[in-house]
């Protein structure tokens, strides 16, 4: 598509993409303001995680698009193609192939290496935003380190359910000091985030932040010493592969109640079963 | 046995296929043209433009066609395509005292030197349907005077001279530009005003109105409001003075508000102000009551918590494009974080059902 730049967009916006990145990479946590632009599609639909994958995309790369864990649901789709067509880079659905991987909700089950980058798609990237609502009192909660709102919300959800009730979009402290939103992946994927050798980007484009995670960057998940982070999944393993260690997705197969689990990162399921693994209701793979 | 959904790409194609189907219609009627819903449609040209942030009447018009006349899709659609342009300068101040006006009405002097024009208004007609319109009919013409060669100079000017209005402080140089920055708080009035002017005619209205009501209460008074066209000038370094880039179509409201002074200040009017591309006059209107209620701290006056006084409240919700892109972005997929919070509640409600049991 000759009437766009590569990558959609132009080399100076780009630049002071890049500029915000770096200035993260520095300060790990740190919700950095830039300058969002307005991309073809909606905000709230991936326009921040776009912009970053726009400005780390060279033409060599291999980029891998996920939602839900997923390469194949609609948005997902749709982001794929849209850097088929305005950067013309090479894409792929397996993890390890890929050197730039935009997500949605999840971190793969295969494990990250150093030659990658895993860009997240950020709806609020303001951790203290559900217990302050004005940005400019949370601005300065960060500047002064002043967490107790968050370990206070989190005590309170022990004093009335017994456990903390957050299940996704589980806030941490990166390298001891900034709380930071992990973007709204379920906490199993939480352990993830930490001592981790592939470069993090955070993408909010409608908030117009940036923040990162930089390679082998202490991440914790706030807790309590007597209430310790668990991350959790669905107590099953894969239907189709058989997986016991992969976060699982539920899906309802009829109308009586009937579910089954299956993988939610559809590349470690189909790697999975081509390396001969199947479930309880699978078949390997080229039969189904 | 159960195979994974697949085919969002076929679906996707599909979908786009149908919608491009639906939006031409029934092929027996005849298609819109660009050129009719430029026209004809030229309200929503200009709020789509106002909105859009891009004064171009015949792409305003494309993008209205296109988006089968949803607006709000027309302006996102406006305002993709304007992140695509070059800004290569900035223009001088347009002259709006010097506006060709088509309309141009005060509510707070009889009459004023250039009269009061009414222009092709709603204002005074009986919202009767006309079903007259249904049937194609002759192009209705107006009774035509020569225009009087007078000047219309600003209605504000007189109580500027009277030492009745409240001085405005002289802008500092280049504004900023909120389509290049990020917006940071607390933002100057420049800024402020800039957010509303591209923010949208609904929540706009609802804020002004809510002043009107109570909430912020300042009564207004319409100094004037204006629509015509301006030229653009823009000073070319290479040559050394400015030239005429051509002309827009703006709207634009003064209103006088009451003050009560302070002890080192006499009672003096202030203003609240609207500008805004095209003939979009409920914007501008409602544009100016928000300016007037977000000026409260520069004006010593009292925080009652008012929605329209929060500029942060103001300034982070008015624009209609994020607003809706995240709006509409819960229809996405969210079973992963769905699951997780499945599996929390499943868990919490089997402990509480344990914990009973103990205690029974």
């Amino acid at each position: 598509m000759s009437e766009y730049n590569f990558a959609y967009l132009d080399e100076q916006t780009k630049r002071m993409i890049r500029r915000a990145i770096l200035k993260a990479l520095a300060i790990p946590g740190y919700q950095v303001p830039f300058a969002s632009r307005e991309m073809p599609m909606p905000y709230g639909w991936g326009t921040g995680g776009v912009q970053v994958s726009a400005a780390c995309l060279m033409p060599e790369d291999t980029f891998k698009v996920i939602d839900q864990g997923a390469d194949d649901t609609t948005n997902a789709v749709s982001i794929r193609k849209f850097f088929e067509k305005t950067a013309g880079v090479a894409t792929t659905e397996e993890t390890a192939r890929a050197s730039v991987i935009q997500t949605r909700h999840r971190i793969p089950e295969t494990p990250l290496g150093e030659d990658q980058i895993l860009v997240y798609q950020v709806p609020i990237p303001e951790p203290l935003r559900f217990l302050e609502p004005s940005e400019v009192e949370t601005r300065k909660m960060h500047a002064l380190e002043e967490y107790g709102l968050m370990h206070v919300k989190l005590y309170e959800d022990i004093s009335r359910h017994g456990a903390i009730a957050t299940a996704y979009a589980y806030p941490v402290k990166v390298a001891g000091r900034y709380v930071m939103d992990p973007s709204p992946i379920p906490k199993f994927d939480n352990p993830k985030l930490g001592d981790c050798p592939a470069i993090q980007l955070f993408g909010a484009g409608r908030e117009q932040r940036i923040y990162a995670l930089p390679p082998w960057t202490a991440v914790v998940s706030l807790d309590f010493e007597d209430h310790p982070f668990e991350a959790s999944k669905a107590a099953a393993d894969c239907a189709l592969c058989g997986a016991g260690d992969s976060y699982l997705d539920e899906v309802i197969v009829d109308d009586e109640g009937g579910r089954m689990f299956v993988c939610s990162d559809t590349d470690y399921c189909r790697a999975r079963r081509a390396a001969g693994h199947v479930g309880a209701q699978g078949a390997p793979e080229g039969v189904a | 046995m159960y195979v994974a959904v697949k085919g969002g790409e076929k679906a996707i194609e599909a979908a786009h296929g149908w919608l491009a189907e639906e939006r031409r219609g029934d092929p027996g009627v005849a298609e819109l043209s660009v050129a009719q819903i430029r026209g004809q449609m030229s309200l929503a040209v200009g709020r789509v433009m106002a909105e859009g942030s891009l004064y171009d009447s015949d792409l305003a018009a494309l993008a209205i066609k296109q988006a089968r006349g949803d607006l709000i899709e027309a302006i996102f659609l406006i305002r993709a395509y304007r992140t695509t342009l070059p800004r290569f300068g900035a223009s001088l101040p347009v002259e709006t005292g010097a506006m060709r006006c088509d309309r141009r009405i005060s509510a707070v002097f009889k009459d004023a030197p250039g009269g009061q024009v009414l222009g092709p208004t709603f204002d005074y007609t009986h919202r009767l349907l006309d079903f007259a319109l249904a049937a194609e009919g002759e192009a209705p013409e107006a009774a035509r005077v020569a225009a009087a060669e007078k000047a219309m100079p600003h209605i504000m000017g007189y109580l500027d001279r009277e030492g009745l209005m409240e001085r405005e402080a002289e802008g500092v140089g280049v504004p900023p530009d909120m389509t290049r920055e990020p917006m940071e708080l607390p933002a100057d009035r420049a800024l402020r005003l800039q957010a509303l002017a591209r923010g949208d005619e609904g929540f706009l209205l609802g804020l002004a109105y809510s002043t009107q009501r109570g909430y912020a209460r300042n009564h207004a008074f319409v100094a004037e409001l204006r629509i015509g066209a301006v030229a653009v000038e823009m000073e070319i370094p290479e040559l050394g003075f400015a030239i005429e880039l051509g002309e827009v179509v703006l709207t634009e409201c003064e209103t006088v508000n009451q003050f009560t002074g302070s002890k080192t200040e006499p009672p003096q009017f202030t203003r609240g102000y609207g500008l805004v591309f095209g003939q979009t006059e409920r914007k501008a209107i409602a544009m100016a009551l928000v300016d007037r209620a977000l000026r409260w701290r520069e004006l010593g006056e009292e925080d009652q918590g008012a929605p329209a006084q929060d500029e942060e409240f103001v300034l982070m919700h008015c624009d209609n494009i994020q607003a809706t892109g995240f709006l509409e972005h819960i229809k996405l997929p969210h079973y992963v974080d769905f699951q997780s919070e499945l599996e929390l509640v499943r868990r919490l409600r089997r402990e509480a059902g344990d914990r009973r049991e103990a205690a029974e």
